[in-house]
């Protein structure tokens, strides 16, 4: 499908999404509350057939306080993708984990945990996995400071 | 009437007193010990350069002329190193496993005739004694691997265990071929009844079954490649011998290369010939010209030829997993080491081999 | 919720048979020869027959994606080299790609030409090493020398135009680091009449070997289901039977313009992995060939170098098909010359975790044929 027909669809399936904007890739916003149902149906309709989560990650934004997640899908089978843009306040952020759906997002939301500080709920093992398991902080914040870090003198 | 050794032609010369024969005793020892280190260090350096051909590349090249020295600086450069024992390893065993492995190998070695008047110990058992101490291997291995306390090296240790034991039951299978056939365990008669012939052809098909199961039983007895898990690099980091440096894991290195020679030795006694030259029945003007070349050179080309192809083997094949591995042994090679022994029984007692009726009478 | 590793690491003992036994853990530790990398497995194993795999990822973790927010767009393509450091050239095509469409920078005809071939003399080179490493994990140790011995003449023709070895730099937004030098063309030339025989060769000595084809064969299957669910792509995606490569359903740089095949795998075990790979480098010849004769004419560089970038604010991603899987780049851009975060989604970091579902079950040696045939490079895990 192409990428116009895809927003036209998932538009249509819940009256809280709507468009980021500012991406190569279609990207589409979606309110925490209502993703579980947007990825299951991401998964099963047979329209979209997105079988192939490529990619999770998150963006922070200190200025505007919150934490951007994004999910990027693919469809081996059609073709197409579509990016999901989560946002969670930046004091609590807590997503409902999607493993069980995609089996590989268990290591990409153990990054996420790692580098930002997201709580999955329902992740069957949730630790951190590029850094030591008592490592305080979450190093891809904006305000990240550590006293290995230094301050670049130009 | 077998030609005297070497010790009975000085003894006969000298005299029989006690004193020479402890002078002649300690000498046959010293010698078999020093043959034993050359033999390692002429073994080791012929391996580097022949894997190193067969990789296009050249190999030692340096220390000495084409790295003919490479040996001495090795064997310089490990009496150097700090020996190390792990701190909860079980030192008496832990310096107990390379002597072990180290000592049946120089007693398998001995056993064994270069030529037929360099004999040090021609007993009436001589393949059945050879078969039994190099069982006494695998007592090294599994002390050294136990000793170690690292699991990697007990696994490397299981598996060679498991390995050699079952090996041993087809080499001792294709060596009763061989007994059969010759009608006696006694090594210096095994190879003179191969003056008609070698027993790899003379026997028709039997011979080259046999000598086909005791090259694969042989190469898993001593651990190496294809069968060589149980110091597998890329999956034990040296498995049993990973904790061993020094003069221990020189001891352990010098006995790998010993057995190597020690089976190459074996098949070329039982199978080639041994020290006799290439003879045709009793064709003996072709049989006098073989002759002219000197029975030690004939037993060091044979078991060269072996240690050749055991090499080839080494670095053109990957390794056997452990399950494939006891499958081989217990479901291929030991009922073909039946059946062979089984047509080799009819063939020895109709004669239906070459040269069956000679004057010698085997 | 949140555990450590310890909560992970609990002997159980099993008593499913007369004589009970223990399950122990073993650690194939960060230093191991077989591991291709600083990668710690933690192993459970009963016996010899392994129940489950922990894989400890972070031992090589120099934390790039930080790093890339200070260093600016230029200056970031020089990390990628350094993540999956054989296939160095296709990761900065990547990285360039992505910034060029970001900030609407044009490219000509002899640089996207340029970039297939090289890109296509990195896919065999990485091959070359990664079938060299297979052979040895397995016990054969000649074929290391041979893969080395042949990934040298591709190595010297980089040398000769891009001036590095193994982090090679050389693709920047815009074009090229440096025009290719005047032998190029007569040198790949002669690599490929040198290269196209020894696969004959090299099949005799590996592929048709009787104990390869046992251990292969069998081994770690993953059906067409799995392997999409594990996340797994390129060449591992592809022997499981799934035709998903980027340079046919997306084609970047000249792909759209040569011909050539994908091989698809059946069964999805090591050895159609290891049979994709190999068929995988003869495509590859193919399409160097019909590319190294007509190289366009024209710059290398269409932007003035050290020019500055600023793409304009946005998230933009590109990803293309690299020799171990697909290697993707996100860049969130604020406007200015420094991005505000990049992300890289490197192919080996999704490939990895198939192992833990696919390899329990099986023995040792299963386990070190599995991590060979899946291919990785530990710096692409850790970033």
């Amino acid at each position: 499908m192409t990428p116009e027909e895809l927003q036209g669809i998932i538009l249509g399936l819940d009256s809280e999404l709507s468009l980021r904007e500012a991406s190569s890739v279609l990207m589409i916003k979606v309110p925490a509350s209502s993703l579980m149902k947007i990825m299951v149906s991401l998964k099963e309709d047979p329209r979209f057939a997105f079988d192939q989560l490529q990619y999770h990650t998150a963006l922070d934004w200190p200025a505007e306080d919150r934490i951007e997640c994004l999910y990027h899908f693919c469809s081996t089978q059609f073709h197409h993708e579509l990016m999901i843009s989560v946002s969670l306040p930046r004091t609590n952020p807590v997503l409902p984990s999607v493993s069980h759906l995609w089996p590989i997002a268990e290591w990409q939301e153990r990054e996420v945990y790692d580098m930002f500080g997201v709580i999955y709920e329902n992740h069957p093992d949730l630790r951190r996995i590029l850094l030591d398991d008592d490592w305080k902080g979450f190093p891809l914040r904006k305000d990240y400071k550590d006293e290995f870090m230094l301050e670049r003198p130009w | 009437m077998s030609t005297p050794s070497i010790s009975q032609d000085i003894m006969t010369n000298l005299g029989n007193s006690p004193g020479i024969s402890l002078a002649l005793f300690l000498g046959g020892l010293i010698g078999a010990v020093a043959f034993m280190a050359i033999a390692g260090l002429i073994l080791i350096y012929a391996e580097r350069k022949i894997c190193a051909h067969f990789q296009c590349r050249l190999g030692p090249m340096r220390v000495g002329w084409h790295g003919i020295l490479q040996s001495v600086a090795d064997t310089i450069k490990l009496l150097m190193k700090e020996d190390i024992v792990p701190y909860a390893a079980d030192k008496f065993m832990h310096a107990l496993a390379p002597i072990v492995a180290l000592a049946a190998a120089l007693m398998t070695l001995i056993a064994i005739p270069m030529s037929a008047k360099i004999t040090l110990a021609d007993s009436n058992i001589g393949v059945l004694y050879i078969s039994a101490i190099s069982g006494i291997g695998v007592l090294g291995i599994l002390l050294g691997g136990w000793s170690s306390n690292n699991k990697w090296s007990m696994l490397g240790a299981m598996r060679a265990g498991a390995q050699i034991i079952s090996y041993e039951l087809s080499a001792t299978l294709s060596i009763l071929a061989i007994v059969m056939l010759s009608g006696s365990l006694k090594i210096s008669t095994i190879i003179q009844s191969q003056e008609a012939g070698w027993w790899i052809w003379r026997a028709p098909v039997v011979g080259l079954v046999a000598f086909l199961s005791f090259l694969i039983s042989s190469t898993a007895e001593v651990n190496r490649t294809p069968f060589d898990l149980a110091e597998g690099e890329s999956e034990l980091a040296a498995g049993f011998h990973t904790e061993y440096s020094g003069m221990r894991f020189a001891f352990f290195f010098l006995a790998e290369y010993l057995n190597l020679f020690i089976v190459s030795a074996l098949g070329a006694t039982l199978f080639l010939g041994g020290w006799m030259p290439f003879h045709l029945g009793e064709w003996t003007m072709f049989n006098q010209i073989m002759d002219l070349i000197p029975q030690s050179i004939w037993f060091l080309g044979k078991t060269s030829f072996m240690i050749f192809v055991s090499m080839w083997f080494r670095w053109t094949f990957p390794r056997l997993r452990v399950d494939q591995l006891m499958k081989l042994e217990w479901k291929v090679l030991l009922p073909i080491g039946f059946v062979n022994l089984l047509l080799c029984a009819f063939m020895t007692l109709f004669g239906f081999y070459f040269f069956s009726t000679t004057t010698r009478g085997f | 919720m949140v555990k450590t590793l310890e909560d992970r690491i609990n002997p159980s003992s099993t008593n499913d048979s007369v004589l009970s036994t223990q399950e122990y853990f073993v650690n194939m530790g960060p230093q191991h020869p077989s591991t291709h990398g600083v990668l710690r497995l933690v192993l459970k194993l009963d016996g010899e027959t392994v129940r489950e795999v922990i894989p400890v990822l972070g031992y090589i973790h120099r934390g790039m994606e930080k790093k890339a927010e200070t260093i600016g767009y230029r200056q970031q393509i020089h990390l990628t080299d350094r993540l999956d450091y054989l296939c160095s050239v296709m990761n900065n095509w990547v990285s360039a790609e992505v910034v060029e469409k970001a900030a609407k920078i044009e490219s000509n005809e002899r640089i996207q030409t340029i970039r297939t071939i090289v890109a296509e003399l990195q896919r065999i080179q990485s091959h070359l090493l990664w079938w060299g490493v297979f052979g040895m994990d397995l016990g054969a140790f000649t074929p290391f020398l041979y893969g080395f011995r042949d990934r040298e003449k591709i190595t010297k023709i980089f040398e000769d135009t891009i001036g590095a070895r193994l982090t090679m730099n050389y693709i920047q937004p815009g074009g090229l680091m440096y025009d290719i030098h005047p032998d190029f063309v007569k040198d790949v030339k002669s690599f490929l009449t040198y290269i196209k025989p020894l696969f004959a060769e090299y099949d005799g000595l590996v592929t048709g070997n009787i104990i390869i084809q046992e251990r292969l064969r069998n081994v770690g299957i993953m059906d067409a289901k799995t392997a999409i669910a594990l996340g797994t792509t390129g060449p591992v995606l592809r022997a499981s039977g799934v035709a998903h490569d980027l340079r046919k359903i997306k084609p970047y740089g000249v792909y759209s313009k040569v011909d050539f095949a994908i091989p698809i795998g059946t069964v999805g075990d090591c050895w159609d992995r290891y049979a994709v790979r190999m068929l995988e480098m003869r495509e590859s010849v193919k399409i160097v060939e019909q590319l190294i004769d007509n190289v366009p004419e024209g710059k290398h560089l269409t932007m003035k170098a050290g020019a500055k970038i600023r793409p304009p604010a946005g998230v933009y991603y590109e990803e293309m098909e690299t020799a171990r899987g697909i290697f993707g780049v996100m860049i969130n851009s604020d406007g200015t010359e420094k991005p505000s975060r990049v992300y890289y989604r490197t192919p080996n970091f999704h490939n990895i975790w198939s192992i833990t579902k696919i390899s329990p079950g099986g023995r040792i040696g299963d386990l070190v044929a599995i991590m060979s045939s899946l291919d990785i490079v530990v710096p692409d895990m850790d970033r």
